[in-house]
């Protein structure tokens, strides 16, 4: 794509671009910091988690309380990512379709999980929810739990991410407008018909990349989790919290092997994201709608 | 007629969405943040500000935003740099190292932590290197610096990419014709076109560095009054069954970090009123 740019570039004038030493230097620096801070990291999980065989790897995976562990974390993930990627159609149809007083300070809000500390989001559940929050005696006197249960954990991703959905929503679909809907609309179909056949495919991509991500953060989340967990292993720990038991035990073959899982999430969500981002770029008129309008 | 609250529209559904957004929004965001700030209410006010001055509190905040603040730094000269080699240099390995860019967002951060923990330690793959020069990093300040700097390390790279990606070359070009060097046009030309977006990413990771745990805890040491940061010190609080402590931290933090969301608001602002004059 930018082709002609460059050619252009290199034709009409050579101090359009640095010298030959100095890109390589430059690249060289950029390549080793990333080096240093990713890649040696990703390679190390691996190494450590085989580091004393594939049998012993086998053994942390298929223990009881590591796959109780990914079950934990499957089910957190599987209520919170739904219900945030409804919230986040929902918000996005309201704020990028229409114009009301207020909106400015309802994307921040939304944006508000994104700048509380995990462990800040943990402890707003203790409050309300624990033993001595405000709900507590109620809850007690019910029988239900919420704190160190999984009520907790689901509530505490949920929280965590809450913004994810929206925010890649909302100014995607302020750059589409909704001039495509009116049409639809007058040419008589339902509000619900427009959206689903207009509005949705327009999205489609956008919508992916913000539930990889959210999906990421669901399963991966540790702080927030951390402090509603109480760590009873078998019962609520997720996978991030079952690798903290492990390596505080000094069980580190178990604790990276279990981590491996989770870096395989981590690279894998880092591939879809990719695969999808290029989809996004590959649908000419869906992002570029600000620049040509 | 268009409502004083909102705009005259031919598309449906503005009260269902609106409506849902603000429930959930309230149940999920708002009511349990309200719940922290009414429990700091009925604190009193030596409850409030003393724990907050507490030697070991104010230990804690030095070291979290102390920390936080180099580790923001490190991340805006070498995100530009990232950003920069990414969207002007071409390389073997291109695509990967700009997939890879994102795996501090997607690598759980208890992963982040003891990977971290396990490289830095004296016998580690690289504190094997550092230990004989006399640096040591896992299980001091300097270990939280490493694991924020990971963990910040996107955002800087991923809110200058996008500005350097449209930046018009045509200005480029013309301040080369008209006899600046290389050099000038970086200084003169793209760096100020950057800047808004570098100090947005500078907030962002700065912010994010502030409250992050899970990668922290791991190779921090948590000694306290030197290694112990401030997210941790709630956790301890709590453990311990000191609900008001822990609320009086809790709000203190949730104060800052609203004040740098406020300063990202602004930055942002004023950012677009540069670029759509």
């Amino acid at each position: 794509m930018s082709d002609p740019s460059e050619t252009f570039t290199v034709k009409s004038s050579r101090s359009l671009t640095e010298p030959r030493a100095v890109r390589w230097l430059l690249t060289g620096l950029a390549l080793g910091f990333l080096t240093l801070f990713l890649v040696i990291p990703l390679v190390f999980v691996f190494v450590q988690a085989l580091a004393k065989g594939f049998s012993t790897y086998w053994t942390a995976i298929i223990e009881p309380d590591a796959l109780a562990a990914v079950r934990l974390t499957l089910i957190a993930a599987a209520i919170s990512v739904p219900l945030n990627l409804v919230f986040g159609v929902a918000a996005s149809w309201a704020i990028a379709k229409f114009n009301f007083r207020g909106k400015a300070l309802l994307i921040t809000l939304i944006d508000l999980p994104f700048s509380v500390s995990p462990v800040i989001a943990g402890i707003i559940f203790i409050l309300l929810f624990g033993r001595q929050g405000w709900l507590g005696p109620w809850l007690a006197a019910h029988d239900i739990k919420i704190i160190f249960a999984v009520p907790g954990i689901v509530l505490a991703t949920i929280f965590i991410t809450f913004p994810f959905v929206a925010r890649e929503l909302i100014p995607l679909m302020q750059a589409q407008g909704s001039e495509e809907e009116e049409a639809a609309l007058v040419l008589g179909a339902t509000g619900w018909q427009t959206f689903r056949r207009v509005t949705l495919p327009n999205v489609i991509w956008g919508l992916l990349y913000g539930v990889i991500l959210c999906n990421a953060r669901a399963m991966g989340e540790f702080g927030a989790v951390s402090v509603v967990s109480g760590h009873i292993r078998g019962l609520t720990n997720t996978l991030p919290l079952h690798v903290e038991i492990l390596y505080n035990e000094y069980n580190f073959a178990a604790a990276f092997a279990v981590a491996s899982l989770l870096a395989l999430l981590a690279l894998f969500t880092l591939a879809a994201k990719t695969i999808v981002e290029s989809k996004i770029r590959h649908h000419p008129g869906k992002t570029t709608g600000k620049t040509e309008g | 007629m268009s409502s004083p609250f909102k705009q005259r529209s031919v598309l449906p559904g503005f009260g269902l969405t609106l409506g849902f957004t603000l429930v959930y929004l309230s149940l999920i965001v708002l009511i349990p943040l309200a719940g922290l700030l009414l429990k700091t209410a009925t604190l009193s006010w030596d409850e409030f500000f003393g724990t907050l001055t507490s030697p070991r509190v104010l230990a804690s905040f030095r070291l979290t935003f102390g920390a936080a603040l180099i580790a923001a730094l490190v991340n805006a000269v070498f995100g530009l740099l990232v950003a920069w080699v990414l969207v002007r240099y071409s390389f073997p390995g291109k695509r990967i190292a700009d997939a890879l860019v994102d795996l501090p967002f997607a690598l759980p951060t208890a992963v982040a932590g003891i990977t971290l923990a396990g490289l830095y330690s004296p016998n580690g793959w690289i504190g094997r290197f550092l230990d004989p020069v006399g640096i040591k990093v896992a299980y001091t300040p300097l270990g939280i610096m490493v694991a924020l700097v990971f963990i910040g390390l996107p955002f800087v790279v991923r809110t200058v990419q996008p500005v350097l990606e449209d930046l018009d070359k045509e200005l480029e070009e013309a301040a080369t014709c008209l006899g600046a060097t290389r050099l000038q046009v970086f200084v003169r030309v793209i760096f100020p076109a950057v800047l808004p977006a570098l100090l947005t990413g500078f907030a962002l990771a700065y912010a994010r560095a502030i409250g992050e745990y899970g990668s922290v805890v791991f190779i921090a040491g948590n000694m306290p009054m030197i290694s112990e940061i401030t997210p941790l010190l709630i956790i301890t609080k709590l453990e311990q069954y000191d609900y008001a402590g822990a609320t009086a931290i809790a709000t203190g933090m949730l104060l800052i970090s609203f004040m740098i969301l406020l300063t990202i608001n602004l930055i942002q602002r004023w950012n677009r009123r540069h670029i759509e004059p």
